[in-house]
């Protein structure tokens, strides 16, 4: 006889995996609609991708947040009003353990046990199979739902260039301290916020610095007229300005601050303002100006020492960062139930609720204008009062289906944006909260 | 229909910081209980509940806070102190407000997931106030209407037990300023989390007319626990000491101990 695990019926309770930002808005906002929580989680501690205590932690020495405060903040849990515009990776994580510590979250986590399989098992239920992180017997128990929260930021996508390479070549997860840096010839390749900051980071630390990007991109500041330039932005958005007269108006504010910065080299943006994931920095011009960052094409290969670029120059770094990104990875679900594709991409409606398994929602997994905490927060509102309306008024949570299955894909999902493999889950967060609370409301409780 | 999602004021222009006066009373204290952030109203500051309601809150074990909201500030900026000082304390706090107090207790709930909130003779309804504090008051209250300064009358705030001279020094040292908020604020958001609401008030209230307090307490699902032959003062009256046990006895009855 095979060891099977007896199966413990978790009845109405609902398993969150990961305890980063995601998970735990998810284990609040479903506490407070009535739900048991388990929340399993294989690092020691919470925080997820802010945890840079752990190893698979893609922050950095320098990382600070890319949106502001406000734009980033839970709506229901403000960080202090006295920490800067921009806080840094540490603020962030203490932010994320106030929080789970002033609601009690982790009294539902199990810390150190990894999720090895999601299996449906009829009737909206699954089962779940746990490991402890450091191995031994696995543990099968049977929920009513699952919340999926594991983060896209701790698999590194790392790009296949041909050639081998003798110097050193790291992907930017394991970039961690600016020390690396220190006095050597560095080639960072990639033209998101990662790669710009390590650039920017280099500039500053070591003696060369080539800063390779594919395509260009419009460097925004992190200020435009005295604010944060993403508050201004909502600012225009409240006013209700057109799309093209705020890609003009964003022109003009690139053209009285840093200018074309073609005559540095860069590659001119092959797309308008808004149409790709926001780079924003302001110190990547000024380095550009200061001949500290020397920007290059994509690398095609590498050659012993030597990295080869498209225009043909030969290069010779000592050590390359690759900044290309990580990939969502969900090993422990079958890809069908996330209808996920051949190129990897989940199909899910809103980006979080999965289209055949009513009780399969996915949290945190969109990137937007906008900081993810609170995108995640109203993800997880929507999911829990979802589920909770399947409980208690099943022919009303059916209607609510048929009424979404029609919402239009392009009244949430960005349509305009690169076609690059990092923007296939680009939100508008105007859009995508405007369509977040469409649902919200149709599951509004009745009095 | 406005958005609740779609909050480009918070976004676009956050309330400065400022510093807040906050009297705290947590020595001896049961850290597993939830603390009370008490939020006064009109002219009064931290030390309406520091004389009364913070030991006995924090002689039944619960840690026990209360904040002064910024002078000048208006209901947003007020809301947002104590949404602040709320998220900077260890554990998920119940949110106490009494008078004005509780519009701001509120509006903060519309912020801030409380544990629970006790909304304390709620000035809820700016209008009803406003007509009974011209029949109570009407030489105290006409000059507030064009800017100026709001003259609570000893009949407004206590019963008739308290001392004279008591009742004098209380009154000499309130400096109520209202804004017209107070009366054209739009109503209150929807609380974030919905807590369990408790409305505590007197029928003999000469501030928040019986009514008033009624709607009030129908809003949050409830019916009002009454006080009768209090003034409107309850932290500070002669008989301070029945709102609050009983405060803390439902308190205790919603957390199920």
């Amino acid at each position: 006889m095979p060891d099977t695990p007896d199966i413990a019926d978790r009845r109405d309770a609902v398993c969150v995996i990961g305890a980063g930002a995601s998970g735990l808005a998810a284990i609040k906002n479903l506490r407070e609609h009535g739900f048991e929580v388990d929340c399993y989680e294989r690092e020691t501690s919470v925080g997820g991708a802010w945890n840079w205590r752990h190893d698979r932690s893609p922050v950095y020495a320098g990382t600070h947040l890319i949106s502001s405060r406000p734009l980033t903040e839970f709506p229901d849990f403000p960080m202090p009003d006295t920490w800067p515009d921009y806080p840094d990776h540490r603020q962030v994580l203490s932010y994320l353990e106030r929080y789970s510590r002033h609601f009690d979250l982790e009294r539902d986590v199990w810390f150190g046990t990894q999720v090895v399989s999601v299996v449906p098992v009829g009737d909206g239920r699954w089962d779940v199979t746990t490991q402890s992180t450091g191995g031994g017997s696995s543990r099968v128990q049977r929920y009513a739902g699952v919340v999926v929260a594991n983060g896209h930021n701790w698999a590194p996508l790392k790009p296949k260039i041909p050639g081998d390479f003798s110097g050193q070549l790291i992907h930017s997860a394991k970039f961690k301290d600016p020390a690396q840096l220190r006095k050597r010839k560095v080639l960072v390749i990639g033209g998101g916020n990662t790669g710009c900051d390590i650039a920017v980071e280099a500039a500053q630390q070591a003696s060369t610095v080539w800063h390779s990007t594919r395509r260009g991109y419009w460097y925004a500041p992190k200020y435009v007229l005295g604010r944060p330039a993403d508050q201004v932005n909502d600012r225009m958005l409240k006013l209700g300005l057109p799309l093209r007269l705020r890609q003009w108006l964003y022109r003009r504010a690139l053209g009285l601050t840093t200018g074309d910065l073609t005559r540095y080299g860069v590659p001119e943006p092959d797309h308008r303002p808004y149409e790709s994931h926001p780079i924003v920095n302001s110190q990547l011009p000024y380095y550009l100006g200061h001949g500290r960052i020397t920007p290059v094409p994509d690398v095609t290969s590498l050659d012993g020492s030597f990295a080869v670029l498209a225009d043909g120059r030969r290069i010779e770094p000592e050590l390359v960062i690759t900044a290309t990104g990580y990939r969502p990875r969900f090993e422990f679900l079958a890809p069908e139930l996330l209808d996920i594709g051949e190129d990897g991409r989940p199909d899910l409606h809103l980006h979080a609720f999965a289209r055949q398994h009513p009780t399969l929602a996915v949290v945190g997994l969109v990137q937007a204008d906008f900081g993810l905490f609170p995108l995640a927060h109203w993800q997880s509102v929507a999911v829990a009062r979802w589920l909770r309306l399947r409980v208690t008024d099943p022919e009303r949570a059916t209607a609510v289906q048929q009424k979404e299955s029609t919402r239009p894909l392009a009244s949430w999902s960005r349509r305009r944006v690169v076609p690059t493999p990092r923007h296939w889950f680009e939100v508008d967060h105007t859009d995508y909260l405007r369509a977040v609370e469409g649902l919200l409301r149709e599951m509004e409780p009745r009095p | 229909m406005k958005s609740e999602l779609l909050r480009f004021q918070d976004w676009t222009d956050p309330v400065r910081p400022v510093e807040r006066e906050v009297v705290s009373m947590t020595e001896e204290t049961d850290a597993k209980l939830p603390p009370l952030l008490f939020v006064p109203g009109l002219g009064h500051g931290a030390w309406a509940f520091a004389e009364h309601w913070l030991p006995a809150t924090a002689a039944r074990g619960f840690p026990a806070h209360a904040l002064t909201p910024r002078p000048g500030g208006d209901l947003r900026a007020h809301a947002h102190d104590v949404v602040q000082v709320a998220a900077s304390l260890p554990r998920q706090a119940v949110l106490v407000g009494h008078g004005a107090g509780a519009l701001v207790v509120a509006y903060a709930m519309g912020r801030y997931p409380a544990r629970a909130a006790v909304l304390a003779a709620p000035v809820m309804d700016g209008w009803p106030a406003l007509g009974a504090a011209l029949r109570a008051n009407p030489f105290g209250t006409l000059p507030a209407i064009f800017g100026g300064r709001l003259r609570l009358n000893r009949k407004q705030l206590f019963g008739p037990g308290l001392p004279e001279e008591r009742a004098t020094a209380i009154l000499d040292r309130l400096d109520a300023r209202p804004r017209r908020e107070l009366v054209t604020h739009a109503p209150a958001p929807r609380p974030a989390g919905d807590p369990p609401v408790l409305v505590v008030g007197s029928p003999d209230d000469r501030v928040v007319p019986r009514k008033s307090l009624d709607r009030t307490a129908t809003r949050y699902g409830g019916a009002p626990l009454l006080f009768p032959g209090m003034g409107h003062d309850l932290p500070l009256d002669v008989a301070w000491a029945e709102p609050i046990e009983a405060i803390l006895d439902w308190l205790g009855k919603e957390l199920g101990h």
